[in-house]
């Protein structure tokens, strides 16, 4: 599965109500980072159908940006059950992107 | 087993992949995060030979596309260790550890933090280490800049645009640069601290405020949600100070050959001493560290 562009309206059904936990990276296009961080998700959620990986331009949602107190990117944020139980800013491996999941 | 093994894949580290490579070498690139360093938060770059305007991004994956198309391999695990066994030197990650006959150090900086309590936990929770990257998400809200050199007067004047205030707060009683207080003076948001230093992040999920305590002892809480750290930066060398000699500042002593204390070892790029740190002078160590490595393994 590819990675998902979301936004503020479809969050709450791709996000919040999804059956598996959601690896949420918040992302802009002026981010260098996020650049390099982006391939790298795409490849986990090709190889992976345990978790579901969305992108937002934060940008273009400041709202959901402002709801999870985004202030630095490349972030992600792991949400399970509408809940974040986890968080990572700034670019990092593979492995540790996994390890974020576990 | 490798005949070179290089660590970061920053510009220095690349271009010596690219050498060692053309010069036909076995070559492994360990990078902790990703590949490009420092040089992919640059939106634009103007001054490197043949680019009139390239972006980091672009530069460092034509550069990381360039090394992987020679066969150079990149592993993306954090080196925490060099051993040296004289012909033989075993490098070890977060994941394994790798041999190689020589090992090109091009570990670059990184910035120089604070070292107040809580400061890694508040990472993009309020606190930044790059204005131009987090500024924008701090619109309408009251920021400090903590440093009195170019890049904190840069900073205050860039977030300035984007904050309702801005306290600049410093150590010092003047500011480093020439004629900075005057161009700080031409924004009314900008409040100069000088003399102050901070002693407390104050945050509950996020950053709330900050504690400043000034020179006659008295101390004061800033409701800031945004603090940008601009003190500096430190060459990532801490982890092989045994095998390189390391100045005063942390910099890798070394001259134009790129040589370290230990035969074998080189160093290339930002965590070496040098007068001009730039994209093209980060690739011309790593084409001499890269070319010092063959003529070494040639002696092996």
């Amino acid at each position: 599965m590819a990675v998902i562009k979301v936004n503020q309206a479809d969050f709450e059904n791709e996000v919040l109500k999804a059956d598996k936990p959601v690896l949420v990276d918040f992302n802009a296009d002026w981010c260098g980072p996020c650049k390099m961080l982006g391939p790298v998700l795409e490849e986990i959620s090709e190889q992976r159908d345990d978790v579901k990986i969305v992108s937002v331009n934060v940008d273009d949602n400041r709202e959901l940006a402002e709801k999870y107190d985004i202030y630095s990117i490349p972030c992600i944020v792991v949400i399970k059950n509408g809940e974040e139980v986890n968080r990572h800013v700034g670019l990092i491996p593979k492995s540790a992107v996994e390890a974020l999941i576990k | 087993m490798y005949d070179i093994i290089i660590v970061g894949a920053g510009p220095a580290g690349m271009t010596a992949a690219v050498y060692a490579k053309r010069a036909g070498k076995s070559v492994l690139v360990l990078e902790a995060s990703g590949y490009g360093g420092q040089i992919i938060k640059a939106a634009e770059i103007r001054n490197y030979p043949t680019e009139k305007n390239i972006s980091g991004v672009e530069f460092a994956t034509k550069l990381y596309e360039q090394a992987e198309a020679l066969g150079a391999e990149f592993r993306f695990e954090k080196v925490i260790g060099i051993e040296d066994k004289g012909s033989e030197k075993l490098v070890t990650t977060v994941a394994d550890t790798y041999t190689a006959g020589a090992v090109i150090v091009a570990t670059g900086s990184d910035s120089r933090k604070l070292g107040i309590a809580d400061e890694d936990k508040l990472v993009g929770r309020g606190v930044s280490y790059c204005a131009t990257c987090d500024g924008s998400f701090f619109r309408g809200k009251n920021v400090a800049v903590a440093g009195g050199g170019s890049t904190a007067v840069d900073d205050a004047l860039y977030l300035s645009q984007l904050a309702e205030k801005v306290y600049l707060i410093y150590r010092t009683p003047k500011l480093s640069e020439e004629g900075a207080k005057e161009k700080l003076a031409e924004h009314e948001n900008i409040v100069l601290m000088p003399e102050c230093g901070i002693t407390s992040l104050n945050a509950d999920k996020k950053l709330e405020s900050i504690t400043v305590k000034h020179k006659d002892g008295t101390e004061e809480n800033l409701d800031v949600s945004g603090l940008f750290v601009a003190v500096g930066r430190v060459p990532e060398n801490q982890n092989f100070a045994k095998l390189i000699d390391l100045n005063e500042k942390g910099y890798a002593v070394s001259g134009e050959n790129c040589h370290t204390a230990t035969p074998g070892i080189f160093v290339a790029g930002d965590n070496r001493v040098k007068e001009l740190r730039q994209l093209v002078t980060a690739a011309a160590d790593g084409a001499v560290a890269a070319t010092e490595a063959v003529k070494y393994l040639r002696t092996l």
